[in-house]
């Protein structure tokens, strides 16, 4: 099998991920995009593995143990990432990424208004 | 590219318009993976969002073992689909996600995101392929990712590392639970699950998968 | 103790005094007036034993080194000849003078241990000149006269009289002593040298390359320290401060230490014919100028200040005919009758509450009701006008008669034009003096009007004080002329009969004059009310000076000139007296030359610095703002737009990277 397909797939996986990352609003839905993000990883370790290994090049079968890491880490991650949106949405109200702005600029340039409308929001 | 002439080995394989039924099959679930993880990112009802990673990521499994990576193939099910997702939709559940067509799931920032996508998309199969496009797997003779040539390597070579990840997962269920402790009782769910997929991801590796073993296709 | 003990402690016991008044002013008030009063009087002692024991013979000199400085060493030297021993005495007597007087007439004031210790230092930095050896030494001394100057003019510093006439002294004097300090310098660079010894060693060699640069640079500090033209404008306006202090400045510190400065070094000045000339000028423009001015003037002790700067052109006179005798004759004479005519001036404005001589010839009875001032400031006129046998009349007459010495073919040292302007200056001066003694003597004291407030006795240590300083006033000269000379350079300090006629009868005239003119101004003083008086009579001698001070503007429109048709100068002075008044208009000139060219450099400046610099600064501000404000601007706090620039600028470089490692 030529390399260039897992290789390929797991470029076009790794970048629809990132384009969920950068472009959903939910935070769980952008968990959702990291996790495809890691599985493209992961499926690229997978590839070079059996390729290298194959090859005769690599006889400790790093690229598969680096994907049970990989996944194990993934799965605390995944945890520790609802742990936290789930705290955020009990003190907030909200799990979307786009209203929790406490680091933007004061009111002093942007609109006193919507920053106050966060103020609140973010009270409530 | 410099690149080329160093992972060139196998010179003489067959070329891209004359593909093996292997590589048919992998292109059409590829296509069937991609195409469900452009629908997880892109769809506006959040929970379908989570079930067409379902898809995607069922897809990958069947990918590896195409590769003849069988254990990562059934590790790929069991946690990912089995508990991830299970997770995420119990995430969505606890924060009220609605159910049926959201118009505002995607942020302002759709237009940038798909600017900085496409251009990474097309840079990096880009280098790829042009670094790649004459290698070739030979996925002829035993499986590279049997039960048992993975447990080998893993408790031959890897044992510490293995034993550090215990640490590290341990950390991220104290973690976890010190994140959700002042919760009410609407918050607990999470963090048991949470638990739960941490401890299980081991007892996975130690025990779980015998079944994988004729799976070898090629 | 060695004689050069004793003279090291004559300057250290004010000091000493100086100091611990300002450590115990406060804690311990009681020993205010003790260590105020007893320092200089020890130094008077100290010093007279001093002058006892050099009697007049060899110079007693003694140095040491206390650490290299440098390619001149500096060195603490003392050296007392004659002069210095007799000017020590004069100035340790005046300073004894002063602060017992101080304590009766500053007796409620809350700065007096202040005032006290400031007069000691200034006492002390006087006896530093005065006994020095070393001309470093010597100028250190001289610049704490100038600080001490500021300080103790601006002592009603409540008054923006006072505060402006404090500012210009220190200003003035300070203008004189950067040229005087450069030529200290050149002096020692061509000498080797600070040691005054030295000096006039290197002088009589020959060895000074440019003797009329340096002598004339070392003018430039003596008219600014002794009120000479054209420095002297400070002088008048110093009069802001109490009248003990201007006993003190103008009888025996500051203004003395210029002229005996010179007298010192004389043989310097006599190098250069120019800087003798140039010192007979001045001298004579000093003297002339300052006698018409004083007859202007309507504040008392405004008339005396002038006065003083006239004599001194006497004494500055005498030192550009080549006889410092004669000079220091007329100091030490000069300093006792004007210390004793400034003190009593304190008694009079204190029992009239006013300082206008206006004011005063309204008065009648004036004299009774200070007899010990008005006897004793009889006294102290008729020396200052010379009438023999007081004192001012031999140390006059012996500085016009060296005059006339040089004039009459014997120029040993000065040019003879340099007789003729202070011989001719010198008996024209004698004219005003009189004039404007007697002018001040009958506005004081024969005024026509309403009696004279009554404010009680003064207080006995003011009126002892001016008994002490009316003996030498009245007999010093008389007694003194015979046995100077011994103690000097040796020359005879005898009157000669001619300019003891010509001065004398120049002084009768001049004395003649005023009394008739004021027989006939007097009968107007009745019809043209004026005056102002102290609100608080009845409080200490200070204050009611003070609060004379500060109203005469107010009151007159001017401080130093009253429109009072009853003046006799009126009369002698004519449309000149307008302009005597203010001084010649010196002070609109030296505003027009100086003042206004650096106010408005100032206001340039500031124009420069509010404008120019300022929009730079401004500009330099503003665009980094800008620049901020638009990236601010992007500080949106939405995460996701961070990570998509940080995303995007990856994967450009990322390419970049890869297009670089690939050479395409």
């Amino acid at each position: 099998m030529h390399l260039a397909y897992p290789a390929v797939l797991s470029a076009l996986l790794f970048c629809t991920g990132l384009y969920g990352v950068l472009a959903r609003r939910n935070a769980i839905l952008v968990l959702m995009s990291v996790e495809l993000m890691l599985n493209a990883v992961n499926l690229n370790l997978v590839a070079f593995d059996v390729w290298l290994s194959r090859a005769a090049r690599d006889t400790l079968h790093s690229g598969q143990a680096l994907t049970l890491f990989t996944i194990t880490i993934a799965a605390a991650e995944i945890g520790i990432g609802l742990a936290i949106v789930l705290a955020v949405y009990r003190n907030r109200g909200t799990s979307d990424i786009d209203k929790l702005r406490d680091t933007a600029e004061g009111p002093g340039t942007e609109g006193p208004g919507s920053s106050a409308a966060e103020k609140a929001e973010a009270t409530a | 590219m410099s690149l080329a002439p160093t992972v060139s080995l196998a010179a003489g394989h067959p070329g891209f318009l004359s593909p093996t039924g292997v590589e048919i099959a992998f292109l059409l679930v590829g296509l069937v993976t991609f195409g469900a993880a452009l629908v997880t990112v892109t769809t506006r009802q959040l929970v379908h969002a989570a079930l067409w990673l379902v898809v995607s990521l069922g897809g990958l499994a069947v990918e590896y073992l195409l590769l003849t990576a069988e254990f990562i193939a059934w590790v790929q099910v069991l946690i990912y689909v089995g508990s991830v997702v299970v997770l995420l939709l119990f995430g969505l559940m606890l924060t009220k996600a609605p159910i049926g067509r959201s118009p505002d799931a995607d942020s302002g920032n759709r237009w940038a995101a798909l600017t900085v996508a496409v251009a990474a998309a097309v840079a990096l199969v880009w280098v790829v392929v042009d670094a790649f496009r004459t290698t070739w797997i030979d996925l002829n003779g035993p499986a590279a990712g049997s039960t048992r040539v993975t447990g080998e390597s893993l408790f031959r070579n890897w044992v510490l590392p293995f034993e550090a990840l215990s640490v590290l997962l341990l950390a991220a269920l104290v973690g976890a639970i010190v994140l959700s402790r002042k919760a009410k009782a609407e918050s607990n769910p999470p963090h048991v699950n949470s638990r739960g997929v941490t401890e299980s991801s081991p007892s996975v590796t130690d025990s779980g998968i015998h079944p994988v073993e004729q799976e070898g296709a090629r | 103790m060695t004689t050069t003990t004793l003279a090291v402690l004559v300057p250290l016991l004010p000091f000493l005094g100086a100091a611990a008044g300002l450590l115990l002013g406060r804690t311990a008030p009681r020993f205010v007036r003790p260590l105020a009063v007893l320092p200089p009087l020890a130094s008077l002692v100290l010093a007279a034993l001093v002058a006892v024991r050099q009697g007049g013979d060899q110079a007693i000199t003694a140095h040491t080194e206390l650490t290299p400085t440098g390619s001149v060493p500096i060195e603490l030297a003392l050296h007392i000849d004659g002069f210095a021993a007799l000017v020590a005495i004069l100035v340790a007597f005046v300073a004894a003078c002063v602060q017992i007087y101080s304590t009766g007439y500053l007796r409620d004031d809350p700065r007096y241990p202040s005032y006290a210790a400031l007069v000691s230092l200034f006492t002390s930095a006087m006896l530093l000149v005065v006994y020095s050896g070393d001309l470093i030494v010597l100028l250190v001394g001289w610049e704490v006269m100038g600080i001490c100057s500021y300080f103790l003019v601006g002592h009603y510093w409540e008054t923006p009289e006072a505060r402006a006439a404090s500012l210009k002294a220190f200003l003035v004097t300070k203008l004189g002593d950067v040229p005087f300090l450069i030529g200290l310098f050149a002096l020692a660079t061509d000498a080797g040298s600070f040691r005054i010894t030295r000096v006039l060693g290197a002088v009589a060699s020959g060895n000074l390359h440019h003797p009329t640069v340096v002598a004339l640079l070392l003018l430039a500090g003596v008219a600014g320290k002794s009120a000479q033209f054209p420095l002297h404008t400070w002088l008048p306006d110093a009069m802001a401060g109490p009248t003990p202090v201007s006993a003190l400045i103008h009888a025996a510190t500051m203004v003395a230490a210029g002229v005996y400065f010179v007298a010192r070094l004389l043989p310097v000045f006599e190098a250069s014919q120019a800087a003798m000339l140039v010192l007979a000028v001045m001298a004579a423009v000093t003297m002339v100028g300052s006698g018409l001015a004083a007859l202007a003037q309507d504040d008392i002790k405004r008339v005396l200040a002038y006065s003083t700067i006239g004599q001194l052109g006497y004494m500055t006179g005498a030192l550009a005919v080549g006889d410092r005798g004669a000079a220091v004759f007329h100091l030490l004479s000069h300093g006792a009758f004007k210390a004793l005519l400034f003190l009593a001036a304190g008694v009079i404005i204190h029992a009239a509450g006013t300082n206008s001589l206006a004011a005063m010839s309204r008065m009648h009875g004036l004299r009774d009701r200070v007899p010990d001032a008005y006897w004793t400031m009889t006294v102290a006129l008729l020396a200052l006008a010379a009438i023999p046998p007081f004192s001012g009349f031999f140390s006059k007459e012996s500085v016009l008669g060296a005059a006339e010495h040089v004039v009459d073919g014997h120029p040993d040292h000065a040019p003879c034009a340099a007789g003729w302007i202070v011989l001719v200056a010198g008996l024209l001066t004698a004219l005003l003096t009189a004039a404007y003694a007697t002018r001040l003597w009958l506005l004081a004291f024969r005024g026509r009007g309403a009696e004279a407030p009554d404010h009680g006795r003064q207080p006995l240590t003011m009126t002892v004080v001016l008994w002490v300083l009316a003996v030498p006033s009245l007999a010093f000269g008389g007694l003194a002329y015979r046995a100077l000379p011994g103690w000097f350079d040796g020359r005879d300090l005898t009157p000669t009969l001619l300019t003891s006629i010509l001065g004398t009868g120049l002084a009768l005239v001049g004395g003649l004059l005023t009394y008739g003119a004021w027989q006939r101004t007097t009968q107007l003083a009745a019809r043209v009310p004026l005056g102002a008086v102290a609100a608080h009579p009845e409080q200490d001698a200070g204050l009611v000076e003070a609060e004379a001070i500060a109203t005469h503007a107010p009151a007159y429109g001017d401080i130093a000139y009253a429109p009072d048709p009853a003046d006799p100068s009126r009369l002698l002075l004519g449309p000149l007296r307008r302009h005597a008044a203010v001084g010649f208009h010196l002070d609109a000139v030296y505003a027009a030359l100086f003042v206004r060219p650096v106010q408005a450099g100032a206001s340039l400046v500031r124009f420069l610095d509010r404008e120019v610099v300022e929009t730079y600064v401004q500009g330099a501000a503003g665009l980094p703002r800008l620049l901020g404000a638009a990236v601010r601007r992007a500080q949106t706090g939405n995460v996701q737009t961070y990570v998509s620039a940080l995303l995007a600028g990856t994967v450009v470089l990322a390419v970049a990277v890869v297009l670089v490692a690939t050479g395409a």
